[in-house]
């Protein structure tokens, strides 16, 4: 049979009919499926397709002190990114545009390693375009595709190195804590606090940005800009209103001796808010906007002073002669002593314990002293004794109750525990089960010995101890934060006791040369002992006497060389309490450190010293 | 109804050139115009053109396309979307054509002649030499330039003739068996399967002993080089085909053209966005859009409801072109028709299958609708020797 036979070529017309209704008929269902069945999602993702967000970054909150003046605060400011559909091209363009941002190599790597981890993402080249640069690529944005300028808020610190260590400083976000994820809203370019209060609360400061949407064609060009989709406000950082009085603090920062190093804190003993807080040598935040100058960061964190150091918080200090304080109060509690009692061995200028002769810092001796007598004078033969009344075990355990074994509670990052003593079995792990003897109790009852403590520890004791009812929160620096209350456990004469007695100590004890007229101001000196060079100055005061208004206290490093301390110290009170009128001194400066020191210093200073929060810091860029 | 798809396909590559990114192929619609003017005067060429006539120049035809696929080979040059290749003709620097696409229309017509001449359809694979040698050669010749998307229309249309002149369809799957030997022997199991079916096939068919035993191990054959046929494929070419099995395994370089399709036609919807709305088209995220990927614009334009439209106008010039075929006065026309019915086909169903990741990227033009002046005079002319084939069969039964 032929093939050309109307019937045999009608069926298989029919049969090739068929095919292609078939075949029609799916091609018609996958677009259906595809069309019809799952447009939104295609069409969700066409939209993400051509729509780049670009983060719009949200200011950060303010910082004001007590007063509402600013103490860091975002300004206006530009950054440049770029979208690159490819490596490639981006590699072309920032040739391209290199000498215009004036980037180095280590810049392009950076360029390159951003748009690996984000390549939806525009990748910034920088931060803190002068306007002039942002008008040159303004005039130039149809050669340059990808081109993103945008408003970024600065952080500006209108104080400088002032206020520092208590505001901190922000940086930009590592390539490290970006892979973590750690962040909450971590994006590149996101600026991040570094230290201080701008690490406390990046949280609250930080806001939540906003988004832009961009309209972008396949290579990655920017073609359009708003209006394409709704954009997303940031939301503003929240302001925070430290308790700084900032006039205070740049009193402090002024009166500080220059080139010393050290650290002072003034609080207000009944709320707990810290007045103020300057550790010396100070740095300017404003350095780290827009990234440091790596030969400025190597400076900055290897400089033997270290700047970056926050001296009240970061640093321990053996206690020396304040610590006095602390045992008086230790057995006054326990009811051992009262303020009349009088040691068995009146001071002979020392102490003869078993074969052992521990000198007091007088060589020709106090006499016979009754407590209050002992810390107007500082006697350590009194206290020598008194520790050995104490007894270690209650010694550890008093200590740890009043918290001298945690950080003081302050809202800074990075605060440091102190040190001391938990029990017995830190000098058996230390120097042998029999390698130590009770001797040990009389240097931690001077201050000396296993023992160290951070100014603000010692600051949140004599808080306690300034306010009538012995209690006191814990220093704080965020206005309505108050932190936890301790309690001395005192009756409220035995503390007002304890405080004429260190009103005695400026009136014509070891302080006599800090009077400051019109005011009765209680405190306290100490002298901590360190190897390493002149021996290091603290005083604690508060004032007025009677109904504490204020504790101020200083430590300054190395201070035996002739600094001024209590006098200091006691400036800074007077300031606070009189305003800018206080009288002068009634004396001049001079050295008031008795030498109230501990036969056998142990070194535990500089133990924090070399502790830097370098990991936390950002890399140079 | 060619005319209706001409005027569709025009519009929509007017939009395809209109886009927010500056590229060469705003202005292509006008040339395009050109071109589709030039194409109805060849159609209507084509029309006065008796078959005779035809048929009598058909060998001449064939191997001057031949030799110009031969010339191409030496001195052809690689442009627009399939820049790697060397499948076009210039002259002087001016490239003038694609001879492929004529060689498409060459080889239906050296087909037609060859089998139209025959009472009886062949009856062995021996019979079928010589229609595969006709179809072989130009096949050997482009999969050479490499342009393997028009390689498999001549299979297409080898198959689409073969059926049309009576071969039996096991005898095809027969035929066929080799080349989907090679694609099941990715997988071991698949392939032992498949090579049970053609044994069983064999057995029941009862085809000469010599011409079974060539298939069979023609078969056996193929899956055994396959592995190494895949090694000496180009690494474009292995790519296309693992991303045409998943996408998303490299999305921004292989898998980019289907995804990026496929997000424009199912972004479409039903309704589509509109005329010159598309998204997608306008971004330049759709790949090819004036040529390849110009359905995937009409998708995201016209949405579902335009692409039945289209479909259906194509499903139904399919049909006429069959019913032509069916009722042409002589083989050869016959043969011819539904050859240019197989080259439509094929060329319809694999472009349209690719832009939905039904089919294998590969680089063929939708008929009437790509940018791109051979395929599109090549079509013309098909489609104007039909309509004489029609004419002619109208003519000759209207003296009853």
């Amino acid at each position: 049979m032929t093939w050309f036979h109307p019937y045999a070529l009608g069926r298989r017309a029919g049969v090739a009919r068929w095919v292609i209704w078939l075949v029609g008929v799916v091609l018609l269902v996958a677009f259906f499926r595809v069309q019809v069945l799952a447009s939104s999602r295609y069409r969700v993702r066409s939209e993400r397709n051509r729509l780049r967000s670009i983060p719009i970054p949200a200011p950060r909150g303010v910082i004001t002190d007590r007063n509402g003046a600013v103490l860091a605060e975002s300004e206006p400011g530009y950054s440049i990114g770029l979208f690159a559909p490819s490596l490639d091209s981006l590699r072309s363009t920032l040739k391209h545009i290199a000498p215009l941002l004036r980037l180095g190599p280590a810049d392009l790597a950076a360029a390159e390693r951003a748009y690996r981890l984000t390549p939806y993402q525009p990748v910034r080249l920088r931060h803190d375009a002068p306007f002039d640069l942002v008008s040159a690529l303004e005039e130039r944005r149809v050669l340059i595709p990808g081109l993103v300028i945008q408003a970024e808020p600065k952080r500006r610190y209108p104080f400088g190195p002032i206020a520092a260590h208590v505001v901190g400083y922000v940086a930009e976000i590592t390539e490290a804590e970006l892979a973590t994820g750690a962040i909450r809203g971590a994006r590149p370019g996101l600026l991040v606090g570094r230290d201080g209060l701008e690490r406390q609360y990046d949280d609250i400061l930080r806001g939540r940005d906003g988004e832009r949407f961009v309209e972008v064609d396949a290579l990655g060009r920017s073609v359009r800009e708003g209006g394409v989709a709704q954009n997303l406000d940031p939301e503003p950082g929240q302001p925070i209103r430290t308790t700084l009085d900032i006039e205070l603090q740049r009193f402090v920062a002024e009166t500080f001796p220059p080139g010393m190093r050290g650290a002072v804190m003034v609080m207000d003993p009944a709320t707990g808010e810290v007045l103020a807080l300057y550790s010396s040598p100070s740095y300017d935040p404003n350095w780290f906007i827009g990234g440091v100058d790596p030969r400025l960061w190597t400076a900055l964190s290897t400089a033997e002073d270290f700047p970056l150091l926050n001296r009240a918080t970061e640093a321990r200090y053996p206690p020396a002669s304040p610590w006095k304080l602390v045992v008086a109060a230790l057995a006054l509690s326990r009811g051992l002593v009262d303020l009349d009692s009088r040691m068995p061995i009146p001071c002979r200028g020392g102490l003869q314990y078993y074969n052992r002769y521990f000198r007091c810092w007088k060589t020709t001796g106090h006499g016979d002293l009754t407590l209050a007598q002992a810390i107007q004078y500082s006697c350590d033969v009194y206290f020598y004794q008194l520790g050995l009344k104490l007894g270690l075990g209650n010694l550890f355990g008093d200590a740890g109750r009043l918290g001298f074994r945690e950080p003081s509670g302050i809202d800074l990052p990075g605060e440091i525990k102190p040190l001391f003593p938990a029990s017995t079995e830190y000098y058996d792990r230390r120097y042998g089960p029999r390698g130590w003897t009770s001797a040990v109790a009389l240097n931690l009852a001077i201050g000396q010995g296993e023992n160290a403590q951070t100014l603000a520890k010692m600051m949140a004791f004599y808080a306690m101890l300034a306010n009538p009812d012995g209690r006191a929160p814990e220093p704080h620096l965020v206005m309505g934060r108050p932190g936890r209350t301790r309690s001395l456990n005192l009756p409220a004469e035995q503390l007002a006791g304890l405080r004429e007695a260190l009103v005695e100590v400026v009136q014509r004890g070891t302080a006599a040369a800090a009077r400051v007229a019109d005011l009765k101001i209680g405190g306290k000196t100490g002298t901590a002992q360190n190897p390493h060079g002149a021996d290091h100055g603290w005083f604690i005061a508060f004032a007025p006497a009677d109904a504490p208004r204020v504790v101020a206290g200083a430590i300054v490093e190395f201070a035996g060389h002739g600094s001024a301390v209590a006098p200091m110290v006691n400036r800074i009170i007077a300031r606070y309490l009189q305003g800018a009128a206080a009288p002068a001194l009634s004396a001049d400066y001079q050295l008031v450190l008795p030498a109230d020191s501990a036969p056998e210093p142990v070194p535990i200073l500089p133990d924090s010293t070399g502790r830097i929060v370098r990991d936390s810091i950002p890399q140079a860029r | 109804m060619a005319a209706a798809l001409a005027a569709i396909g025009l519009a929509t590559l007017y939009s395809a050139g209109q886009t927010d990114v500056p590229t060469g192929i705003a202005d292509i619609w006008r040339k395009q115009a050109g071109w589709l003017v030039l194409g109805a005067a060849v159609a209507a060429l084509a029309f006065r053109i008796s078959p005779r006539l035809l048929e009598w120049v058909t060998p001449a035809v064939y191997w001057g396309a031949v030799a110009l696929l031969v010339l191409t080979l030496v001195v052809g040059t690689g442009a627009g979307t399939a820049a790697g290749t060397r499948s076009w003709l210039a002259v002087g620097g001016v490239r003038i054509g694609q001879p492929a696409e004529l060689a498409k229309l060459a080889t239906i017509l050296m087909l037609a002649r060859q089998l139209g001449s025959r009472r009886r359809p062949p009856q062995s694979l021996r019979e079928l030499l010589p229609a595969c040698a006709i179809v072989g050669i130009p096949f050997v010749l482009v999969g050479l330039q490499p342009d393997l998307g028009s390689a498999i229309v001549f299979l297409g249309v080898l198959f689409a003739v073969l059926f049309w002149v009576g071969v039996e369809p096991w005898r095809l799957v027969l035929l066929a068996s080799p080349l989907i030997s090679l694609l099941m022997a990715f997988s071991t199991w698949s392939w032992g399967l498949w090579i049970v079916a053609v044994t069983l096939l064999l057995l029941w068919a009862r085809p000469y002993l010599g011409e079974g035993l060539a298939i069979w191990l023609g078969n056996v054959v193929m899956g055994t080089i396959a592995l190494e046929l895949w090694r000496r494929l180009a690494p474009y070419q292995q790519n296309r085909l693992l991303s045409f099995l998943n996408p998303e395994v490299d999305p921004r370089a292989t898998g980019w053209n289907i995804i990026q399709s496929k997000v424009a036609i199912g972004s479409g919807g039903l309704l589509g966005k509109g005329f010159l709305e598309g998204t997608q088209k306008r971004l330049a995220f759709v790949p090819s859009q004036h040529t390849d990927f110009i359905f995937s614009v009409l998708a995201e334009e016209m949405g579902f409801v335009g692409v039945a439209a289209v479909l259906g106008l194509f499903v139904g010039l399919l049909g006429n072109l069959v019913r032509i075929a069916r009722d042409a006065t002589d083989p050869f026309s016959s043969v011819v028709v539904f050859g240019v019915v197989g080259l439509l086909f094929t060329h319809v169903l694999e472009n349209v299958g690719m832009t939905i990741g039904l089919m294998p990227i590969t680089g063929i033009p939708l008929p009437l609708f790509s940018y791109g002046g051979s395929f599109l005079l090549v079509t013309c002319a098909a489609i104007g020797m039909s309509l004489r084939v029609a004419w002619e069969a109208r003519s000759s039964y209207s003296p009853d």
